[in-house]
């Protein structure tokens, strides 16, 4: 019988939950690297033993975890994240150049096809790679030498690189984003980069149509069509159907566009989940009301979805990386809060239920189904 | 020389130690000398106490010795005898800051 294994990264170490198919029962093992703050934990789609975890820490800074056990034991491998070159300046919140600096790894994605390749996405924003399971990190420095980078600048969670998604159908095909500077996609494995933010808007910016500078949240895909890309941007849920070449704003009927995550139903291409937020200075849900909104139109007609989610009194936030669908054939989706819960939905979306309440805030979810 | 040194529990966790570590140093005994040791016997420790190329101290963390704070003293600085001797360890602390 199939299993799932959800990678929970919280401010206080990581958390691994683990059901059997029906997903009734979940076992929680952690906290692992308690105390430290866990960006992101993720598992290698090749090969569902091999895990990576983003373990920081203001004192001690960045340790990359390694796991051969799906998660029973761990082994640090190589933390040096160094800019290839002089790295330059991007723009600080006052407008003036800083320099580029190291601070963490937000998101690990490993590759599809092979456990030992692994990118990074770091704040200050850069993509990194490994092809030897870790031992050793090098800079794709064709994205922050794009000639744009002296206009990125941090968005209030610093200058990060969070998002990677890879083309399944054609690895040398990567998508990436940034707060705040946008979406950038390359077609030759890392070598080039492109923006990919014609048809966004944003008023917080001196040009809400520049080609750099846009606040992108986040950006899935289905992996039957790699050419389809939702995103959640600081404002706004939009829609490519040309591998992000022009997009265009699917918020519809949401009663606020603003967010963090945004998924897609593992084996519906057009169907797509978000958790609207009141507003960025807010950063809690509206009415004080937990709800997820399921677009079954691939946007613009929306749903709420509150069966098994608190309708009153609710204001914690929902963080970019903190949500993930699993693979079984009734879709599960996952999410987790900044107030420590972690809610599960094995039918697609219709009935929740916390299958964590009481975890430090977290900040990112996987799930690996396991056949 | 074998030099006595403290670390801090989360430190301990990576390195996987409990207690104090025991370096042998050669003299000059300096506070890079003693990282040097300790980053060559514990690999993972590297980046978490200075950073990996400027080799500048990380903020948070202090260096402590004979009840001195010694983590502005300049490099070439030799460590108090007590130090060299072992009679004393060499403290690496995180400071208490934030949660």
């Amino acid at each position: 019988m199939s299993k799932v294994r959800v990678l929970v990264g919280t401010r206080k170490g990581a958390f691994i939950l683990e059901s059997d198919g029906k997903r009734e029962n979940w076992n929680i093992t952690g906290p692992h690297f308690g105390g430290w703050e866990i960006y992101h934990i993720n598992g290698s789609p090749a090969d569902p033993n091999r895990l990576y975890a983003s373990q920081s820490s203001a004192w001690f800074g960045q340790m990359i975890q390694r796991s051969d056990d799906g998660g029973q034991t761990w082994e640090p491998v190589d933390n040096k994240f160094v800019y290839a070159g002089v790295p330059g300046t991007h723009q600080w919140y006052d407008g003036t150049p800083h320099p580029w600096e190291f601070k963490r790894v937000w998101h690990l994605e490993p590759s599809l096809d092979d456990p030992d390749t692994v990118y990074a996405g770091v704040e200050d924003a850069a993509i990194f790679k490994t092809t030897d399971g870790g031992k050793s990190w090098n800079e794709l420095a064709g994205l922050r030498e794009h000639g744009s980078g002296p206009r990125w600048q941090p968005g209030a969670g610093g200058m990060c690189l969070h998002t990677i998604v890879i083309d399944p159908t054609n690895p040398q095909r990567i998508f990436i984003a940034i707060s705040a500077a946008g979406a950038f996609r390359t077609d030759d494995g890392g070598a080039t980069w492109m923006p990919i933010n014609q048809g966004l808007k944003s008023e917080y910016i001196p040009d809400p149509n520049a080609d750099v500078g846009h606040c992108v949240h986040r950006i899935a895909l289905h992996p039957s069509r790699p050419d389809t890309l939702f995103m959640q941007k600081h404002w706004d849920v939009m829609r490519s159907d040309n591998a992000g070449d022009t997009w265009h704003e699917v918020s519809g009927n949401l009663p606020t566009d603003f967010g963090f995550p945004i998924q897609v139903h593992a084996h519906e291409p057009e169907t797509i989940y978000v958790v609207p937020i009141k507003s960025d200075s807010l950063h809690y849900p509206p009415d004080g009301k937990l709800r997820v909104y399921r677009s079954r139109t691939g946007g613009n007609e929306w749903e709420a979805l509150t069966n098994g989610l608190p309708q009153q009194d609710c204001y914690v936030n929902i963080l970019r990386d903190a949500m993930a669908v699993d693979k079984l054939d009734q879709c599960g989706v996952y999410f987790g809060t900044t107030g420590g819960q972690v809610y599960a939905s094995s039918d697609s979306g219709d009935n929740w239920t916390a299958i964590a309440s009481n975890l430090p805030p977290v900040l990112s979810v996987e799930v690996q189904t396991i056949a | 020389m074998t030099i006595r040194v403290v670390i801090p529990a989360h430190l301990r966790t990576i390195a996987k130690v409990s207690g104090e570590v025991s370096l042998d140093v050669a003299a000059p005994v300096t506070i890079p000398a003693v990282l040097d040791a300790l980053e060559a016997r514990f690999p993972a420790l590297q980046g978490t106490i200075r950073d990996h190329v400027t080799r500048v101290r990380r903020p948070f963390i202090r260096f402590f010795a004979c009840s001195e704070d010694l983590s502005h003293d300049p490099p070439e600085t030799v460590l108090p005898v007590p130090i060299q001797t072992g009679a004393e360890p060499f403290l690496i602390v995180g400071a208490i800051a934030g949660g």
